[in-house]
């Protein structure tokens, strides 16, 4: 069970830099009998849920930090424990939403239990960056000392989810451009499609890189399709259905992926 | 790792969602409109320096099905040259193997919200009658629209009218087309040729949907249409629609008026009751029927759709005349006045 957590370095990619070229999604891996599979899929969940769990935690449930550290952990073990994502049926929900409703579930058992601590204490620990999750979650705009309507939690729920997703597409990004030579390139994603603002154009990264405006067209274009690739094959991986990719594929970028 | 603020993360997901238009001779500027089948942007053609409108596909496409229906849309709209009908540019594929075409971009407003600013009944039946002449010219070329509705006609910024949309566009077969063709002035304008036999067998196959599968607009479309009779349709079926139009431009409010909320009357009413007949033998048989009753109506001339009682006539008459109405009343009372004064 615990090998499942195993996430070593949550940016962590393989091979050529792109995900994993499995196409199981984590329900199929969770029901099959092969552990390598099994591990990678889990991976691959744990690696987009925490931080979207961590600071559900912390707003929803009101946690300190260390607290919802705990929570995180202990609903990963959990997750492995109960087998519960075997028991998702995609034709009811979104693979999101079903996790949403787990982590309220098990929130609420370890309440009342109370024994949270001593499983949380026993389960391997994950290579998780809880100070960064901190911080972004003091830096999110709602503010936890108001009660959010639950619209509102299963809206920045989703909201951290993409943002943990894309966040992790831009690392594997990163590391692809890394790997192929292109940091420029990274570089050109980063100032205009990460931090651009309204004085950033074409021109203007032209100008500075000196390099000819086409290059940073072709740059940018190479990039974005490679990020929406990356994003894409992540985002099959934790999905509970290939209904459900399509779904929030086109959610996200607009179009449907195949 | 990277912390996407939530102004990065919009931007990203409004880029990443734009299509690559690297290798193309066109620069993207904005999305216009999201429709069924595709998304429509405005782009920049670098080479010829104007703007266009570049549609393209946003859909899953396992089989190829759809990008062979942008394609074909594309090249219906290539056959159907005519000022009333979007003109087609150029038909190409992306990097990411998207199918796209792009066409002329009109600025102007869809009769929707055209209409709301027609304050004259006239004016509106005038445009109404330039829409019918696209269709009709549509209809002589063998192509089914299937999908007229006031958001699928734009009006220029010089009162152009342009019918838009030829997504669900129907190329009809043999048979169909005997019944679009007209008797009369549109025979003139019928297939000439550059349709093949073959052609004309492929787009049926492919354009075509399934028999039962219903597309179109509630509201707009005819009952055989929303019935899923595939098969059955043909240029009554747009005649439906027309008809629907004209009904909204006879009944839709001008924007901001307190003094006039509809110009519906009797003739209109039956002219347009006629068009969206239930049963299709029962409605307009061409588009030329229909819009020479409407030009009929316009000119204050009789019309078949509906029988005037006496008074109606003589009003119309009236209307109609009203100068040399006017001129002989004027003359008759000059001359009784003279007749009278001389008696005395």
């Amino acid at each position: 069970m615990a090998e499942y957590l195993a996430v070593k370095n949550e940016t962590q990619i393989q091979g050529d830099g792109r995900f994993p070229a499995t196409r199981w999604s984590v329900i199929e891996a969770a029901r099959a009998g092969d552990v390598s599979e099994r591990a990678r899929a889990m991976d691959a969940l744990c690696a987009a849920y925490w931080k979207p769990v961590y600071k559900y935690a912390r707003l929803r449930w009101k946690r300190t930090p260390e607290d919802a550290q705990d929570l995180t952990q202990g609903f990963f073990t959990e997750l492995l424990d109960r087998d519960l994502l075997a028991k998702f049926d995609p034709a009811k929900s979104k693979l999101r939403t079903y996790l949403r409703v787990c982590i309220d579930s098990f929130v609420s058992n370890e309440d009342k239990a109370a024994h949270r601590q001593k499983r949380g204490g026993n389960a391997t620990h994950v290579a998780l960056d809880f100070a960064a999750a901190e911080n972004e979650f003091a830096a999110t705009a709602i503010d936890p000392a108001e009660v959010p309507s639950p619209e509102s939690l299963e809206e920045y729920f989703e909201k951290e989810w993409i943002r943990s997703l894309f966040s992790l597409a831009v690392e594997d990004l990163r590391n692809l451009c890394r790997q192929r030579d292109r940091d420029r390139t990274f570089r050109l994603f980063e100032e205009y499609d990460l931090n651009g603002d309204a004085e950033i154009s074409y021109e203007k990264l032209a100008s500075d890189y000196g390099i000819p405006v086409t290059d940073v067209t072709n740059a940018l274009a190479w990039a974005r399709r490679e990020f929406r690739g990356i994003a894409l094959e992540r985002l099959e991986q934790i999905c509970g259905s290939d209904e459900e990719f399509q779904r929030e594929a086109h959610a996200l970028f607009g179009l449907n992926p195949r | 790792m990277t912390f996407l603020s939530d102004k990065a993360l919009q931007r990203l997901r409004a880029l990443t969602e734009a299509p690559d238009l690297s290798g193309t001779r066109y620069r993207l500027l904005e999305r216009v409109a999201r429709g069924g089948m595709g998304v429509v942007y405005a782009a920049q053609d670098v080479k010829l320096a104007r703007r266009v409108a570049l549609k393209i596909l946003d859909h899953p496409d396992h089989s190829g099905d759809l990008s062979g229906r942008l394609i074909r849309e594309a090249r219906v709209l290539a056959r159907l040259e005519h000022p009333g009908i979007v003109p087609v540019h150029d038909v190409g594929t992306l990097t990411d193997e998207r199918v796209f075409y792009t066409m002329k971009f009109v600025e102007g407003l869809s009769l929707d919200d055209y209409a709301k600013r027609m304050e004259s009944l006239p004016d509106r039946l005038r445009l109404f009658l330039q829409i019918c002449d696209a269709v009709a010219f549509a209809h002589a070329r063998g192509v089914l629209h299937r999908d007229l509705k006031p958001a699928n006609i734009m009006v220029g910024s010089f009162g152009e009218v342009l019918v838009m949309d030829w997504g669900l566009a129907k190329v009809l077969s043999d048979a169909g087309r005997d019944h679009a063709q007209n008797r009369n002035a549109i025979v003139s304008q019928a297939i000439d040729g550059e349709f093949s036999a073959s052609d004309n067998r492929e787009d049926v196959a492919h354009v075509a949907t399934n028999h039962g599968t219903v597309m179109g607009t509630p509201g707009y479309m005819s009952p055989e249409q929303a019935g899923g009779n595939v098969e059955a349709l043909d240029a009554r079926s747009d005649i439906f629609s027309l008809g629907a139009i004209l009904k909204f431009l006879a009944e839709a409010p001008v924007e901001n008026s307190v003094t006039k909320s509809s110009w519906m009357n009797k003739p209109l009413a039956a002219i347009s009751a006629k068009a969206m007949a239930a049963h299709r033998e029962d409605r307009y048989q061409n588009v030329s029927d229909f819009s020479a009753e409407v030009s009929n109506y316009l000119d204050g001339r009789p019309i078949k759709a509906y029988r005037e009682s006496f008074l109606e006539r003589s009003g119309r008459f009236y209307r109609r005349h009203n100068i040399a109405i006017l001129l002989i009343a004027v003359y008759l009372l000059v001359r009784a006045i003279l007749i009278l004064f001389f008696r005395r």
